[in-house]
């Protein structure tokens, strides 16, 4: 982003979480309130990133790892004739997914409860400077009519 | 004769100039029309990506734009040909030159939408400020309360209030239909700020507007409010108080219920049934004022509904649902989703045939209705032995129809008020015929 800007930037999805990255604005008279929320956001970007990456990392890997033994216990090799990568039909890769999610539950639920307070808390601060900004603005036109 | 003479001769030696100043105005005209075009262009394949990714979440357009691109590139060396040679011919008369222009237009439209294509898939690689965009704020918020699925709700509502044994009052329907939909966006809202980082991981969602920043959670709260505040309050005092509870229990058993139960057990199809159930409950006590059994038959006819359209869309997203921890029968327990699926299609036809004894319809309805139902049903089979995608698909988009149709029979098979009050006994009758 531009060095002149003056709002946050949402880039292009994470290639490993799929999360847009954002880089916050920081106002060179930054409230610490505002702060505080800047650093709410930047904290739960993190986590978040932290989380899916590593989540979507682990789903790759033991998918290939499935994949492989299951062809391998088929007798068939990774690459079929033609070259191609050998893939398993949708009901095999069923018992896949069901694994998959029945595995990671607990830390799902970890994950919600996390995120559901991040979320809370972000939305809160936002309205709470959105509110000093609105009564800020409304002081300085009434000294404006005054003056 | 002399005066076209000087005409003609007066255009040829103007020849260059004219092209030129052409070729100048097309290239103003290219940069508006890129603009236009740009976004009609986006809101286009928007509108196409959202279908298309209900029906193949592995739709691949990347292909596409090169093909596009590829036939352009022939398209603009004939353009270009012709243009060398027109030029002399083109300052003939006035009508030509606008001809030349339009072909000009036309070549740069094509490229322009070609190239927007293409630029939209790099748009989306592009880093963006973060800043409401006031222009674009009407799409982001018609996506935000998922729009298509509110426009759903309420003509499931109108169902409902159509279907009620009252005559048909317009300011009602239209008051209640529109708190319903005021309400149906306030928990789409919610629903969305509730879920940006399972959203951007499931390629059906990943376009969304809270996912993409173009909103920020403080104004899709502000707006859920704005939406389901007056709503609510506009069915209780307009409409009346049971609708209006009915709206705010729907919106809090949709976002407090269904959307975290999502992420924690299969129960959560159950509710969403129920959530779906509620809107023609709500048109029927908007009409009547109260909870009769017709309303619960409405209610049921589309709580079993949510099964046969909801699993057929779910076996298809497997891979997502499991990756993004939503728990739900389709990945969890398949056998449990194809029996579910088809019990209710089978149900469906019990309940149609119950709407006569309730003196909802006449008796012409299960018998028209039987055909549809009996489709749905053989399919909701097919996939109950299959249990593939085709058949899960075929599923799908029998529900898609089978909904409208069921409701738009029953509507023409409702049974007057008349013929009704005709059981309850002669004084009664006597005092019906009075009312309009």
């Amino acid at each position: 982003p531009p060095a002149h800007s003056r709002c946050d930037w949402i880039g292009p999805p994470d290639r490993h979480s799929h999360l847009r990255p954002v880089i916050f604005y920081v106002p060179p008279e930054e409230s610490a309130l505002e702060r505080r929320l800047r650093e709410a956001r930047q904290e739960a970007q993190a986590s978040n990133q932290r989380f899916w990456a590593r989540h979507n990392r682990a789903f790759r890997q033991e998918k290939e790892e499935f994949i492989y033994s299951r062809l391998k216990a088929k007798g068939l090799e990774m690459k079929d004739e033609s070259g191609q990568k050998a893939t398993l039909n949708a009901e095999e890769m069923a018992d896949f997914y069901k694994d998959f999610l029945s595995k990671n539950f607990k830390k799902h639920l970890q994950y919600n409860r996390d995120w559901y307070k991040r979320n809370f808390r972000i939305t809160f601060l936002m309205a709470q400077v959105a509110l000093v900004r609105a009564l800020r603005w409304l002081r300085r036109r009434k000294k404006n009519v005054e003056q | 004769g002399l005066f076209v003479w000087r005409l003609r001769s007066a255009g040829v030696r103007q020849t260059p100039c004219r092209f030129v100043h052409l070729c100048r105005m097309a290239d103003d005209r290219l940069i508006t029309f890129q603009y236009f075009n740009f976004l009609k262009r986006m809101y286009v394949t928007q509108c196409n990506r959202d279908l298309s990714q209900r029906a193949k979440p592995k739709s691949d357009p990347i292909v596409s734009p090169f093909h596009e691109l590829q036939q352009l590139d022939q398209e603009k060396k004939v353009v270009h040909k012709i243009s060398s040679v027109s030029p002399v011919h083109q300052s003939w008369s006035e009508t030509s030159g606008r001809n030349k222009w339009r072909e000009l237009k036309s070549a740069a439209e094509t490229e322009d939408s070609v190239i927007a294509v293409g630029a939209e898939s790099k748009e989306d690689r592009r880093w963006k400020e973060m800043k409401l965009q006031l222009d674009d704020l009407p799409g982001i918020l018609a996506r935000l309360s998922k729009i298509k699925l509110t426009a759903l709700v309420v003509s499931t509502a109108s169902a409902g209030f159509a279907m009620a044994p009252v005559p048909f009052e317009l300011t009602c329907f239209l008051l209640a239909s529109l708190g319903t939909g005021l309400a149906s966006c306030a928990a789409n809202s919610i629903n969305q700020f509730f879920e940006v980082p399972f959203d951007s991981n499931m390629n059906r969602t990943k376009n969304r507007p809270l996912v993409r920043g173009q909103i920020s959670p403080l104004l899709a709260v502000c707006f859920a409010a704005c939406c389901g505040v007056p709503g609510i309050t506009l069915l209780t005092l307009a409409v009346n108080p049971l609708t209006g509870a009915l709206g705010a229990f729907n919106i809090f058993l949709y976002t407090c219920c269904y959307t975290p139960l999502k992420r924690m057990s299969i129960a959560n199809t159950w509710v969403g049934a129920v959530v779906g159930a509620i809107p023609p409950v709500m048109g029927w006590t908007a009409a009547t004022g109260s909870l009769d059994a017709g309303a619960f038959l409405l209610g049921g006819i589309l709580y079993s509904w949510q099964f046969p359209h909801f699993n057929a869309l779910s076996w298809g997203l497997r891979e997502d649902y499991s990756r993004g921890g939503y728990c739900m029968m389709s990945v969890t327990h398949p056998g449990l989703c194809r029996r579910v699926a088809l019990r209710h299609c089978l149900a469906l036809i019990g309940l149609s045939a119950v709407a006569p004894v309730l003196d909802v319809t006449t008796w012409t309805f299960p018998v028209i209705s039987l055909p549809i139902n009996l489709y749905i049903s053989y399919l909701g089979f097919r996939f109950y032995r299959d249990a593939d995608r085709s058949s899960s698909r075929k599923l799908f988009f029998c529900s898609l129809w089978h909904l409208p149709m069921l409701l738009l029979v029953m509507f023409t098979c409702k049974k007057s008020v008349l013929e009704r009050e005709d059981k309850g006994g002669s004084h009664e009758a006597a005092m019906e015929i009075r009312l309009p």
